[in-house]
């Protein structure tokens, strides 16, 4: 198990990562999600022993390794570039670290094997590695991390510069890749539909900080705060500000929205509602939905859904429709929110009663 | 940044720090030393306190010496960075003209300093080195024994065809590592050869050039081996610098405490100037 | 604004091409229309970006020609040309401010000053740039500086075309979808011709009315986004569009039914094959509902993505994926029906069938 305790970095007196406390398990997927310096690769840094927190402490199955450079360390690293060993065959890059830690050539050549076959690779084991696809490259470097059978495996944006289709098919992989292995993962990604896809436990970080950390899927549900709401929305989130009073929310537009049973509890006051862009949509998802009439800004269509950026009450905001609505820019429509997953917030942005319909 | 700690680091670059001990510090405190006392030899030493660097500073014997060296770079850089600028950009970035041309510029620079001399030296004479023969025959009054200009020309040319080669490698790295994208948006931008020049090339140059200016700079500020092995310093003084100065004073009229306040001056002179350089192109970069 | 006309277009990048496989872009043959918005869509390798070089002059081809409103443009350089074009990584020029960045193709072409004035501030309220007018450029964020070489383009009123080489690459996702539906909102404001290269089917299928999807050197198919989903051409583009792409299962026809291991399928047609030709049947995860009637599946693994779960099972000993929304329950004894009319029928990879 790997555990920060209240772990920091402070550079030139500002915090680069907030005091942070994480504890994460053997055999788990950890990804870290956050938009580009929002401290993903410092954090990873930190586990890594790469840098030394200026506050707070690192343990490893108990022991503090707080400080433990890096090579003492079993750790493997696989970054957004694909590092290889250009004059290396592929099977000479897979059994380098094996080399290094002396390991007898038997041991070597059926780790290589065993390795290869799981990253769909074997064809390729007599190959150098500048003669492969991205994709190959990247799973050669894949590969050998996990022969390295370390203990902790950092992931920076591995797939960041692989082809989109290529991204889909080693992220449909990598969970039963890393099942098999006993190992702690570390993922670092910025898009949201990734941290989904991969599934396992999601940290989503906003400036330095950790906003929150549980069951990816759990933390896409029920955001803690409207940060980490955001930083979990792909497209993004809507929000608007609004005004509880009773049963309504009056909203900056001057009309009012009915508030849904599971909001009812809230307090009266200014809070912030926000939902995801699947939940509004041209036809009533429930007898229970909102009509709202919103502005068309412009319709995006993909073939089997529409994204339709939507103005109301100042929001801008954006529907995911099923099926091609090609609706013209600057008309007025009508849509229905799923009010049924709703969530609200506070004016210090923490979630309040977000208790959603499952 | 903060990297890790390991003690064992240190024992790693302790070598290092020892040869440096020997090579810079040990000298340096030795030279400091000298400089606040005086000697007759004998090993008999007498406190003199700040009396050579006041001696060093009033007299017009280094002033003119360091007029010289101040114009002297000041020509080198004139010429040096433009020109090494303006090969850098006329040579090829693609096929077989690469290696050519980076091969032909490396080789002025693997050259010692007193064989460029001697080359120089016997390339100049009028009477056997083809310049010097060549320029007499057209007609062209040129000896660098007599004349202190001719003797000025030589040592620039000389330096010039020894170091420009220097300013031309790092302009050319900072050139290939401009993307194609640059380039490729200029030519669709419409713009004339020399706004790619403007605005593309030469701040993407930038960092190398600051690199380029100081070393040059620092370099051409302590010239000493050319003019020693081609003029000896002269004709007359003319083109005797700090460093020639210096030795002459130290060596040869043994006078140690003036010319040591002397090379403690030089130091810092050349120290100061340095750091001028940079503070003034990287805040200049800062602004942009 | 112009057509763009590909007559027979081929190219190699070695000297001397023998076979097809020597061909970076195999045989490209249409024209695209005035005001339109293309998407090159496809793999790294497919030669999309061969294509756009071509279309902006970087190279030329190895055959055929290319017109601009009928006029050949072939031989004509990428100046000549008048086209814009918007890279990969943002290209500015550091030491100008945003305003001279965004005017500077202006007064390259001796645009009047007032004019250019005019342009400069249309184009820095467009991509919502004016407080930033007199910053340098260097120290703007990445989809800053991409919003730059964007408007460097717009700005020129007069270009033929406007090529876009990946432009979101470094964009962060969020910034992705503002910049993405500024460019559409652009295009339906000022109707330029845009042509842009990108592997992200959202990114294609969100910007273009045509997306051409290119494999091996060759356009597969040309279709609005509606017509690459549901009626893929050929199994590629079935796969490529769309995540997951679509499931492509081995079949057997018997008139205006195919046979999938012991399940038969009707069709609304008798699909006409070539005996010996390899058939498979297209269906995508989107198409398949799941529940307690039709045909038994095995579901292996469910995962679920917020806003629907993606099922991986296994149907007649075959993978597929399906599509599930995000409120409805999973059956323990799962079934699965088609959509009636979403299933595609292909031979040798290439769809056959009487609708379009």
């Amino acid at each position: 198990m790997l555990e920060l305790r209240n772990v920091a970095k402070l550079v030139g007196g500002d915090y680069h990562i907030h005091p942070t406390s994480l504890s994460l398990e053997r055999g788990t997927l950890n990804v870290l999600l956050g938009p580009t310096l929002s401290g993903k690769t410092s954090l990873m840094r930190l586990m890594a022993g790469l840098d030394r927190p200026t506050e707070g402490s690192v343990l490893f199955d108990g022991a503090d390794v707080t400080g433990v450079p890096v090579q003492k360390r079993k750790i493997a690293m696989v970054y957004q570039q694909f590092i290889n060993y250009p004059a290396f065959t592929v099977y000479e890059n897979i059994a380098s670290p094996m080399r290094i830690a002396g390991k007898d050539k038997a041991t070597i050549d059926r780790e290589v094997r065993k390795a290869a076959e799981l990253l769909r690779l074997t064809p390729y084991l007599d190959r150098t590695v500048l003669n492969l696809s991205g994709g190959q490259q990247q799973r050669t470097a894949l590969a050998r991390a996990l022969v390295k059978n370390a203990s902790l495996v950092l992931m920076d944006e591995p797939l960041a510069n692989l082809d989109y289709k290529l991204r889909e098919e080693l992220r449909a992989e990598l969970p039963r890749i890393f099942a098999q292995s006993g190992a702690i993962f570390v993922y670092a990604t910025t898009e949201p539909s990734e941290a989904l896809l991969l599934g396992g436990n999601t940290a989503t970080l906003r400036e330095g900080r950790v906003t929150q950390f549980g069951p990816t899927i759990e933390v896409y549900r029920r955001p803690a705060d409207l940060a980490t709401a955001k930083t979990f929305a792909d497209p993004p989130l809507n929000a608007l500000d609004v005004v509880k009073a009773g049963g309504t929310f009056r909203h900056g537009g001057g009309g009012t929205l009915p508030v849904p049973p599971h909001l009812l509890s809230v307090a009266d006051g200014p809070v912030t509602i926000a939902f995801h862009p699947h939940h509004l949509a041209l036809i009533p998802q429930t007898p229970q939905a909102s009509l709202l009439r919103a502005r068309i800004q412009i319709a995006e269509i993909t073939g089997s859904e529409s994204f339709v950026h939507l103005d109301f009450a100042g929001a801008r905001w954006v529907m995911l429709a099923p099926g091609i609505h090609d609706i013209d820019p600057d008309t007025e429509v009508d849509v229905f929110l799923d009010s049924r997953h709703l969530m609200a917030f506070g004016g210090d942005g923490l979630a309040i009663a977000a208790k959603l319909a499952a | 940044m903060e990297k890790t700690w390991n003690n064992k680091a240190w024992f790693l670059v302790l070598p290092v720090l020892l040869l440096v001990a020997f090579s810079a510090v040990i000298p340096l405190m030795t030279v400091v030393n000298y400089s606040v006392q005086d000697t007759f030899g004998n090993n008999e030493f007498f406190w003199a306190g700040t009396d050579w660097f006041s001696q060093i500073l009033s007299s017009p014997r280094f002033w003119d010496a360091l007029g010289r060296n101040l114009f002297f770079s000041l020509i080198i850089l004139l010429i040096e960075i433009p020109l090494g600028i303006f090969i850098a950009l006329n040579m090829p970035k693609h096929g077989i003209g690469v290696p050519v041309c980076l091969v032909l510029m490396a080789l002025p620079l693997l050259i010692p300093w007193n064989v460029v001399g001697t080359i120089w030296q016997v390339f100049g004479r009028v009477d056997i080195g083809l310049l010097g023969h060549t320029l007499e025959a057209l007609g062209i009054d040129y000896n660098y024994v007599r004349n202190p200009t001719d003797a000025w020309v030589t040592v620039i040319l000389m330096d010039v065809w020894h170091w420009t080669s220097l300013v031309v490698l790092l302009c050319y790295a900072g050139l290939v590592s401009i993307p194609d994208a640059y380039y490729q948006a200029a030519k669709i931008d419409g713009a004339s050869r020399w706004a790619v020049f403007r605005y593309i090339q030469l701040p993407k140059m930038k960092r190398v050039l600051l690199i380029a200016v100081l070393l040059r700079f620092m370099d051409s500020f302590m010239i000493y081996t050319e003019p020693f092995v081609v003029t000896g310093g002269g004709p007359g003084n003319s083109t005797t610098f700090l460093s020639i100065d210096l030795v002459k004073m130290a060596i040869g009229q043994f006078d140690l405490g003036p010319a040591a306040a002397m090379s403690i001056i030089y130091f810092l002179i050349i120290l100061l100037m340095s750091w001028v350089f940079y503070t003034v192109m990287t805040s200049s970069d800062a602004d942009a | 604004m112009a057509r763009i006309t590909l007559d027979h277009i081929r190219h190699a990048y070695g000297p001397n091409p023998v076979s097809d496989h020597d061909y970076a872009l195999r045989e490209v043959d249409h024209e695209w229309e005035d005001g339109g918005a293309y998407a090159l869509l496809g793999p790294s390798g497919c030669g999309k970006t061969t294509l756009l070089n071509i279309i902006s002059g970087l190279l030329h081809p190895s055959h055929g020609r290319i017109l601009f409103d009928g006029k050949d443009v072939t031989d004509l350089s990428t100046e000549a040309r008048n086209i814009a074009q918007v890279f990969q990584f943002p290209v500015i020029y550091d030491t100008m401010t945003v305003y001279d960045n965004l005017a500077f193709p202006l007064r390259n072409r001796g645009v009047p000053e007032p004019e250019i004035d005019r342009r400069v501030r249309d184009m820095l309220e467009i991509i919502d740039l004016s407080d930033w007018a007199n910053r340098k450029a260097q120290r703007l964020t990445a989809d800053q500086k991409q919003k730059i070489s964007l408007g460097r383009g717009l700005v020129r009123n007069d270009v033929n075309a406007i090529l876009f080489d990946e432009p979101l690459t470094v964009i962060d996702p969020h910034m992705k979808w503002v910049l993405r539906s500024q460019l559409k909102r652009l295009h339906k404001k000022f109707g330029f011709t845009m042509v842009y290269v990108t592997h992200d089917q959202t990114e294609a299928l969100t910007f273009a009315d045509k997306v051409v999807v290119m494999y091996e050197g060759e356009i597969v198919q040309i279709g609005t986004p509606a017509e690459l989903f549901e009626r893929p051409r050929h199994t590629f583009v079935g796969y490529f569009i769309g995540s997951p792409g679509m499931n492509v299962l081995p079949a057997r026809l018997d008139g205006a039914r195919a046979v999938v291991g012991n399940e038969t399928l009707a069709l609304d047609h008798a699909p006409v094959v070539a005996p010996g030709d390899k058939i498979e049947i297209g269906i995508r995860p989107e198409f398949i509902h799941l529940g307690r009637e039709g045909m038994p599946v095995r579901i292996n693994r469910v995962e679920d993505i917020g806003r629907h779960r993606i099922v991986r099972a296994e149907f007649e000993g075959q993978p597929i994926a399906i599509v599930s929304p995000e409120n409805e329950d999973i059956p323990a004894e799962a079934r699965i029906t088609f959509d009636p009319g979403a299933v595609n029928i292909y031979a040798n990879s290439w769809r056959v069938g009487a609708k379009v």
